[in-house]
C-alpha cells in the first residue's frame, strides 16, 4: 500500500460480531446476527436481494444509522476495534442518488465540508480538496456551480468529498444505479483510480456485477435477515452460487434475464405521429426540435440517447402532458377514439383510456394511501361500476404480486415494488398506448424480467409501447424499434437535433 | 432555480452580507420612527445615487424590483382611502374618507414602503446563500448546524420546483386534473411536502456520513471577512438615514409616530 501523499490514510478494518439491527417501528431485524471480517485493503462488492439488509449493513460501517430512537442494535460493528458510530471521519460514504447528497452550492466548498466538520485548519483544507478533485478527474474550477453538474460528476464529486476527509473505508450504496452507460464508466474509473491512490478498504454495493468485477477481490452475497450466503474470491462465488445470486436478483455478467419472443402475426398499426415536432419542459424554451416518429400499437419504442438530450420531454409530449413547441402530433382515429384535436387538449380523464404514462420517478404520480386504493385511481375517475373496479384491481394486484402488499402505504414500498405498482397504476385503464420513462432504472435482474415481459405481454395485446431508456439491455432484448437522439455537434443545449430512428438490434 | 445560485458576480457581492444586512438598519428605524413624506423621499433619492455610484443601478430597474413598485401604491391608496381623516375631506363614501390628512398620509407610506424595501431587495440580490451562511456562523456565531442545515435546505427549493412541475403533470397523466383545483393543488402540495422530507433525509445522512454534527470544534475553509469596506458599506448606511432625519427635522415635517 503506497498512499498518495495528500490523500493516504491507514486502511481500516471492520468486524462484525453477531450484529444486528432492526429499524424502529419494523418487526423483523433487517439485518440478524452478522459474523464478518474485512481485512484492511480488502475490495469487496456485496450482494443480495432487495430485503436482504446489505444497505443496512454499509450505512451501519458508516456509522449513519442513528441512536436508539431511530432502531435497536445488537452484537458489534467495529471499525479498527471501535464502534463505528464514533468512528467518524474513518469512513466515507457515497449513496445512490446523485440529486440528494451535494451539500454546498460551490464544487470546491462541497468537497471542503467534511474537512470543516472534522476540524482540520483551513490552510490545509484547500491542498485536501484541490487533491481530491483532482484525484476523482473532476477538472472545474472551485467556484463551479454544483447545480450545473451532471449526475455522474455529482456522484464524483461526492466521491472527492469522501475521499478528502482521508478515510480508511470508502463505502458506496449503488452509486451508479442512477447513472447513464457513460456517468456509469466515469465513476468506476473514478474509484478504481481512488482506491489505488489510496489504498483504502473498500466496500460496494450493485446490481450490476460486471461494472465492479475488475475492481473487487471479494464477493459477500447476503440473503434474508443478513445471512451470509456466500463469501469468497469473485470468480468462485459467481460460478458456485451463479443460481442463488441469479435467484437474488443479481445481474451476473453478460447474462440478460430474459429475451422477448418475436413479436407475433398481429399487424401493426400506427396509434401516433409526430412531425417535426418540437418539445419543452418550460414553454418557450425548447429542447429537442424536428422530431419525426411515429408510434406503433403493436410494437416497442425504444428512445435512447445522452442525459439531457430531451428524451423525457419528448416522452411527455408524446403522452399528451406538455404542449409541444412546434411541429405536430396527430392522434390516429384508433387512438383518439373521438377525442378532439392533439393530444395535448385531451381532458385528463380522456387521456387515461388512450395513453398512459408511468414515469421515471413512482412517487410523483402516487396519490392514495394504499397500494389497492392507489389502484382504483384511474377506474374510479372513469366512473366505472364498483364491480368492474375491484375486478381490475384484483387481476393486477394478483399478476404483479402486490397482493400481500394492499394495504400498505405506497411510499413505504420497496424500489422495484413502487416501479411494478406506477406500471399497474397506468394498466389499470387499459389505455391504448403506454409511455414509460426509465421503466428498468436502478432495478435488480428480477424486477427488470417481470417487467420486460409484462411490456411483451403488453405489445402482444396490440397496446403501442414508448420506453425512454439507457439500458442497453432492454433495446436488445425488448425493443423492436430504435430512436436515437444526438446531442448536435457544437451547440450543447438547444439546437436541431439530429435524430436517426432505425430497427433495433436484436 | 437562482436561490441557491453561486455568488453572483455583481458589485459589492464580495462585502460580508451581514454588513449589507446592517447597513439597512439604521435607515429602517428612521423611517419607523417618523410618518412623513420628505424624509422617505430623501432616502428614496440617497439610495437612486449610492446604488447608481457603486454601479448596482440596473438591479434597481430590473423586474425583480417590480413587486416593490406595485405593492407600495396599493399600500399607499389604502392609507388614501382608509387612513385617519384630518383636514379638508376632498371625498366620502361609506368608511373611505379622502381628506388632506390621509393623502399625507398615504404619500407618506408609499415612499416609507419604497425607501425600506428597494435596498433590501437590491442587496439581497448581491448575497450569495453560501457568503450570507458564513457570515451569519462566523461574524455573528450563530450555531453552525442551524446556520449549515438551513443553507444545505435551500439547495433543495430548486429541486422542489421541477418536482412541482412533474406533480401537476403526473396528475395529468392520472386522470384527476379536470376539476378541483383547490382540493387538487391542496394534495399536490401535500405531495411536495412528502418528496422534500424524503430527499431532505437522504440530504442528511450525506451530511451525517461526512462528519456534520461531530463533536469536534468545526473549522471554516472559507473566511468571513469584516474590515474596512465592511464598516464602509455600514458608515453609508448610517450616513443615509441621517441625511433622511435631518431633511425632515429642517423641513419641520418631522413626527415621531406616537408622539402625533
Amino acid at each position: 500500500m503506497a498512499p498518495h501523499e495528500a490523500l493516504g490514510a491507514r486502511a481500516a478494518a471492520v468486524s462484525a460480531q453477531g450484529w444486528g439491527w432492526r429499524h424502529g417501528g419494523r418487526r423483523t431485524p433487517a439485518v440478524h446476527d452478522l459474523d464478518l471480517e474485512i481485512a484492511p485493503g480488502e475490495r469487496v462488492l456485496l450482494l443480495g436481494a432487495s430485503g436482504s439488509g446489505k444497505s443496512t449493513l454499509l450505512h451501519g460501517m458508516a456509522g449513519v444509522l442513528g441512536g436508539d430512537d431511530e432502531g435497536d442494535a445488537t452484537g458489534r460493528l467495529l471499525i479498527d476495534g471501535r464502534p463505528a458510530a464514533a468512528t467518524r471521519g474513518r469512513s466515507g460514504l457515497v449513496l445512490q442518488d446523485p440529486d440528494a447528497q451535494v451539500v454546498m452550492a460551490r464544487v470546491g466548498d462541497d468537497v471542503a465540508f467534511g474537512l470543516e466538520n472534522l476540524g482540520i485548519p483551513r490552510e490545509e483544507i484547500w491542498p485536501r480538496v484541490d487533491a481530491a478533485l483532482d484525484a476523482v478527474g473532476l477538472d472545474l474550477p472551485r467556484d463551479h456551480s454544483t447545480a450545473e453538474l451532471s449526475g455522474g460528476q455529482r456522484q464524483r464529486l461526492a466521491l472527492a468529498g469522501v475521499l478528502a476527509m482521508r478515510p480508511g473505508l470508502i463505502l458506496l450504496d449503488e452509486p451508479t444505479a442512477n447513472l447513464d452507460p457513460a456517468g456509469v464508466l466515469e465513476v468506476r474509473d473514478a474509484v478504481a483510480r481512488v482506491a489505488e491512490e489510496s489504498g483504502a478498504t473498500f466496500v460496494v454495493i450493485e446490481h450490476r456485477v460486471s461494472t465492479w468485477l475488475p475492481l473487487v477481490d471479494r464477493v459477500i452475497v447476503l440473503g434474508t435477515g443478513g445471512a451470509l450466503i456466500a463469501d469468497g474470491a469473485p470468480g468462485d462465488v459467481l460460478d458456485a452460487r451463479a443460481a442463488e445470486l441469479r435467484a437474488a436478483g443479481v445481474w451476473l455478467p453478460s447474462e440478460v434475464p430474459w429475451h422477448a419472443p418475436a413479436p407475433g402475426a398481429a399487424s401493426r398499426h400506427p396509434l401516433l405521429t409526430a412531425d417535426r415536432l418540437d418539445v419543452a419542459r418550460v414553454p418557450g424554451v425548447p429542447v429537442l426540435r424536428g422530431v419525426d416518429v411515429q408510434v406503433d400499437g403493436g410494437g416497442i419504442l425504444a428512445v435512447t440517447g445522452p442525459n439531457g438530450v430531451g428524451k423525457s420531454t419528448l416522452a411527455l409530449t408524446l403522452a399528451g402532458l406538455l404542449r409541444p413547441e412546434g411541429g405536430r402530433l396527430i392522434a390516429g382515429p384508433e387512438l383518439a377514439k373521438g377525442a378532439h384535436g392533439e393530444p395535448w387538449r385531451w381532458r385528463s380523464r380522456e387521456l387515461l383510456t388512450r395513453i398512459g404514462t408511468v414515469f421515471q420517478s413512482p412517487e410523483h404520480q402516487f396519490l392514495a394511501g394504499s397500494v389497492r386504493a392507489e389502484l382504483e385511481v384511474g377506474p374510479r375517475a372513469l366512473k366505472l361500476p364498483a364491480a368492474e373496479v375491484d375486478a381490475r384491481t384484483e387481476a393486477l394486484l394478483h399478476s404483479l404480486r402486490l397482493d400481500r402488499l394492499e394495504g400498505v402505504n405506497p411510499f413505504t414500498l420497496s424500489g422495484g415494488e413502487k416501479r411494478r405498482l406506477s406500471v399497474a397504476t397506468a394498466l389499470a385503464t387499459r389505455p391504448r398506448m403506454l409511455v414509460l420513462d426509465e421503466p428498468t432504472f436502478g432495478q435488480d435482474a428480477n424486477t427488470w424480467r417481470e417487467l420486460a415481459r409484462l411490456i411483451v405481454a403488453l405489445r402482444d395485446d396490440g397496446v403501442g409501447v414508448v420506453a425512454v431508456t439507457h439500458d442497453e439491455a432492454f433495446v436488445d432484448a425488448v425493443a423492436d424499434r430504435r430512436l436515437e437522439l444526438h446531442r448536435p455537434a457544437g451547440d450543447e443545449r438547444v439546437a436541431p437535433a439530429g435524430t436517426a430512428s432505425g430497427e433495433a438490434r436484436r | 432555480m437562482s436561490i441557491a445560485s453561486v455568488r453572483p458576480g455583481l458589485p459589492l457581492a464580495a462585502v460580508n452580507p451581514v454588513a449589507k444586512v446592517a447597513a439597512t438598519v439604521p435607515l429602517s428605524i428612521v423611517l419607523v420612527l417618523t410618518l412623513d413624506p420628505v424624509s422617505a423621499a430623501v432616502a428614496i433619492a440617497c439610495e437612486l445615487l449610492v446604488f447608481a455610484l457603486v454601479g448596482l443601478g440596473p438591479l434597481v430597474w430590473s423586474p425583480r424590483t417590480l413587486p416593490i413598485w406595485i405593492a407600495a401604491p396599493l399600500t399607499g391608496l389604502s392609507m388614501v382611502l382608509y387612513g385617519a381623516p384630518s383636514g379638508e375631506t376632498y371625498w366620502q363614501f361609506g368608511v373611505i374618507h379622502v381628506t388632506e390628512g390621509s393623502l399625507l398620509i398615504g404619500l407618506a407610506t408609499m415612499t416609507r414602503v419604497i425607501a425600506i424595501a428597494l435596498p433590501a431587495v437590491v442587496l439581497f440580490l448581491t448575497i450569495d446563500p453560501t457568503d450570507l451562511a458564513d457570515g451569519l456562523a462566523q461574524t455573528l456565531h450563530l450555531p453552525s448546524r442551524f446556520v449549515l442545515g438551513a443553507l444545505a435546505g435551500l439547495r433543495l427549493v430548486g429541486s422542489s420546483v421541477d418536482d412541482w412541475r412533474t406533480l401537476r403533470l403526473a396528475r395529468r397523466a392520472r386522470g384527476v386534473a379536470d376539476h378541483g383545483i383547490v382540493r387538487r393543488g391542496l394534495g399536490q402540495a401535500f405531495a411536495l411536502l412528502v418528496l422534500a422530507i424524503r430527499r431532505g433525509s437522504t440530504l442528511a445522512t450525506a451530511m451525517e456520513a461526512r462528519g456534520f454534527g461531530a463533536p469536534v470544534d468545526r473549522t471554516w475553509a472559507r473566511t468571513a471577512r469584516f474590515g474596512a469596506v465592511e464598516w464602509s458599506v455600514i458608515a453609508v448606511g448610517c450616513l443615509v438615514a441621517a441625511i433622511a432625519a435631518t431633511a425632515a427635522i429642517l423641513a419641520g415635517t418631522w413626527n415621531v409616530v406616537w408622539a402625533a
